[in-house]
């Protein structure tokens, strides 16, 4: 695989993480294309953290592009929309990329209409800080790196706290995913645009964007643009190393300081979201547009053609494959999100969801079946955790179900990266072992609350 | 598309480092190998067959304790037995009985290994384990030592010497190591003699510029971890460098002592083994030194001329000790817990 080009400047980093092969070259020249539309749309009503939206339609209903289909379920929660002109053909139960079958909204696509949206900007001026928020939860924005964490909320900033810097998150770290890549390439004016609106209302020092060394071509453009900004807009290139594009890891990398276990980047005043997630709120802010649409990387080694793709939200991951040139017939494994953190699918028939990056097709080339030895304590786990934690330790523990002992290595404040498993040579399942504990060991705290 | 029976369900990450267990330990075992073929070249086909005899004792005492698992093979190709089997020989003087060797191995794996529950629970490390063992039990026949004198086909033959009973000693020739030398007579040998390792000593104990080469490979690889070989060379280097300070006539000097006996071989593959040293940066930097501090004790002061398998075995104890007091603090946690 053709290296990719680096950029040559100064980077920066934080301690530890890994060094997985990164497979970006098989997508990362190609121009974002429109997936054309297709029949059906499946709208899951909880595809975000959070309280899930309320139906606002009901079966029958004739619906616009870009109509609000679902409010927001409170106020961790944002609103739906329909990313097609049609009739909503269903509401019910449907299979979820995060493997749970949960209420979502069918329509159907109408075959006649040109789904053409005129542009309504919206007059910034005249919001307060308070109908800001709310536009953008009624437009939908969620973070679009993959979490789908509400941005309104992020947006509202509790008494007492100053957001000093705002922060964009364009790393990308993880291995084959582009589609933040395209967008930084293709977009970075409406990126920009997404700051200014933003720090309208916060009134923030700075604004860093961070993207990694192997992204030269968006780091290019980026500073471009950041230069003719008047508000301070600084692009910064980090090292090409996994997890870079975890929030604390980026923050760390940037500020030099660590985010205190347990709060939020907030108490060092800093506002972090993803670069997508700037360009959705431009779209909004400037067009009228809600989130309907969103960048999604196809590719993998299985797939016939990798692609970035402008998919409507709601499009069943089949028919993004099959725009793609389908599978190869040595397909091993369909994730949506990127190898190290993304979420396996046992069907094809799941839509694509905010929160998706990317869909990615692998071979028993890279998903290797390794047969678990003991662990030797090579502390390989320890040199690569990002956050310092023992893996090796917690590995043991975990084996004979001392939750509670893995307490004490502070298991819970493990963001599930991978980097142990990853590197792990007796390929003992140290991260997914984690996992369990971890919500074990919160449904216990729950539990306890309770009875308290 | 059916793809119901080709696809299947697992959880993150779908990529996997190439390094695995079986490939680390190989790497230490090619490392082993010139260090084996020199000391064939310096003690004779004597070397090959304590080497050999080692590695089949070690070999087998895996397969025999593995009765209860699924493959009674699994834990024969990580090679980790094999490494236990090859650094055991090296610890071994050339003329060393062959049934002892046996046992040693037998007692390395079995005792250090096996009864821990294999692979990675052993608290000491096995080779050093089945070396103190024999150490003990057969205190005459571990510090007779024959001269690298270049007699390749002249097998020695105390080998073949049969258990319980008091074989005619053929080989009388039992010359002293630098160490003994040194210790009991205060006779310093000579570094580049100690470099080459045209000495009396054990199998893998003579040629240190080997040792140090396979260090530094195994450095380069990241297989061992830097803080251990770094902590002890560096303590022992010091601490023994004010004794030489002091008297330079009693004393030997540092370049002595890390050139001599065990002192490389122990730095470089038995105090570095993964399973029995710490996992933690701070552990591991307490470890180092407190070998380092136990070898220049035990050399200047025990009864022992060596003291790099106690020293080592005593701190391999201490290990899980360490693991639990050394603590590394947590990103975003202002003291570790």
């Amino acid at each position: 695989m053709s290296s990719t080009t680096t950029y040559k400047g100064k980077t920066y980093t934080f301690n530890h993480g890994v060094h997985p092969e990164e497979f970006k070259t098989l997508s990362s020249h190609c121009e974002v294309q429109r997936m054309p539309f297709v029949d059906e749309y499946t709208l899951p009503l909880g595809q975000h953290i959070g309280a899930p939206s309320k139906a606002l339609v009901n079966k029958g209903d004739k619906v616009k592009r870009g109509q609000k289909i679902a409010d927001a379920g409170g106020f961790v929660s944002v609103a739906l929309h329909s990313p097609v002109d049609g009739t909503v053909s269903d509401i019910g139960i449907f299979d979820n990329p995060n493997g749970q079958v949960l209420p979502a909204i069918k329509i159907k696509t109408d075959p006649y209409s040109t789904q053409r949206v005129e542009d309504l900007p919206i007059d910034i001026e005249n919001l307060d800080t308070k109908e800001f928020i709310s536009a953008v939860q009624d437009a939908g924005i969620v973070g679009l790196g993959g979490a789908a964490f509400p941005t309104h909320v992020k947006f509202a900033i509790p008494e007492g706290k100053k957001c000093k810097y705002i922060m964009l998150n364009g790393c990308e770290c993880e291995p084959f995913l582009t589609a933040d890549h395209r967008v930084m390439v293709e977009s970075p004016e409406e990126i920009i645009d997404g700051i200014i609106i933003l720090n309208k209302y916060l009134n923030a020092e700075k604004a860093y964007i961070g993207i990694e060394a192997n992204k030269p071509d968006a780091i290019e453009a980026l500073k471009k643009v950041a230069a003719t900004s008047s508000f301070p807009i600084e692009v910064m290139a980090l090292q090409v190393k996994y997890p870079q594009g975890a929030e604390k890891m980026m923050i760390t990398a940037i500020l030099g300081e660590e985010v205190p276990s347990g709060k939020l980047p907030l108490d060092l005043g800093v506002l972090v979201g993803n670069v997508g997630t700037f360009k959705a709120l431009a779209e909004y802010f400037r067009k009228g547009k809600p989130l309907v649409e969103r960048v999604v990387t196809v590719t993998g080694t299985a797939i016939k053609n990798p692609a970035n793709v402008l998919v409507p939200i709601g499009t069943p991951m089949r028919d993004v494959i099959e725009l793609c040139g389908g599978i190869t017939d040595d397909a091993a494994r369909i994730l949506l999100g990127g190898p190290m953190m993304g979420a396996v699918q046992k069907s094809l028939d799941v839509p694509v969801v905010k929160g998706t990056s990317g869909i990615l097709i692998l071979t028993n080339n890279e998903v290797r079946d390794l047969e678990e030895y003991n662990c030797i304590r090579c502390g390989k786990c320890v040199d690569a955790c990002p956050i310092f934690l023992n893996p090796s330790m917690m590995g043991m523990l975990a084996k004979k179900g001392l939750w509670d002992e893995m307490l004490e290595y502070n298991v819970m404040d493990c963001f599930e990266c991978a980097s142990c498993s990853f590197v792990c040579p007796s390929a003992i399942p140290l991260v997914q072992s984690f996992r369990v504990a971890k919500g074990f060991l919160r449904e216990k705290a729950a539990r306890e609350k309770e009875t308290n | 598309m059916d793809l119901s029976n080709k696809l299947s369900v697992s959880t993150a990450p779908f990529l996997k480092d190439k390094n695995t267990t079986p490939k680390i330990m190989m790497t230490v075992v090619y490392t082993l190998i010139p260090i084996v073929m020199i000391s064939i070249y310096y003690f004779g086909l004597a070397a090959l067959l304590v080497t050999i005899t080692s590695v089949f004792s070690c070999m087998f005492t895996e397969w025999l304790f593995n009765n209860k698992q699924k493959d009674r093979f699994k834990s024969l190709k990580d090679g980790s037995g094999l490494i236990t089997g090859l650094l055991l020989a090296l610890t071994l003087p050339p003329g060393f009985p062959l049934w002892m060797v046996f046992i040693g191995g037998f007692v390395a794996i079995g005792m250090g290994k096996a009864m821990w529950g294999g692979l990675g629970q052993n608290i000491f490390n096995p080779a050093l384990l089945g070396r103190a063992f024999l150490q003990a039990a057969f205190p005459t026949a571990i510090t007779t030592w024959s001269p690298a004198d270049g007699r390749y086909f002249g097998i020695r033959g105390t080998n073949f010497a049969t258990p319980f009973f008091q074989g005619e000693n053929i080989d009388a020739v039992s010359g002293a190591t630098p160490l003994s030398k040194m210790k009991f007579d205060h006779v310093a040998t000579d570094s580049f003699e100690l470099l080459m390792g045209t000495t009396g000593g054990s199998l893998g104990e003579t040629c240190a510029l080997l040792l140090i080469l396979a260090g530094a490979y195994l450095l380069i690889k990241k297989i061992i971890n830097w803080r251990i070989p770094v902590s002890i060379i560096l303590t022992v280097s010091l601490f023994s460098g004010i004794f030489y300070m002091i008297n330079p006539e009693i004393y030997p000097s540092p370049i002595f002592m890390l050139l001599s006996g065990g002192m490389l071989l122990g730095t470089v593959y038995m105090a570095t083994d993964l399973v029995t040293s710490p996992l933690t940066p701070k552990g591991t930097w307490i470890f180092g030194i407190g070998i380092g501090v136990l070898i220049v004790l035990i050399r200047i002061w025990g009864g022992l001329p060596e003291g790099v398998m106690y020293a080592i075995l005593l701190m391999n104890a201490g290990t899980p000790l360490l693991n639990r007091f050394t603590k590394i603090r947590t990103y975003g946690h202002k003291k570790s817990n």
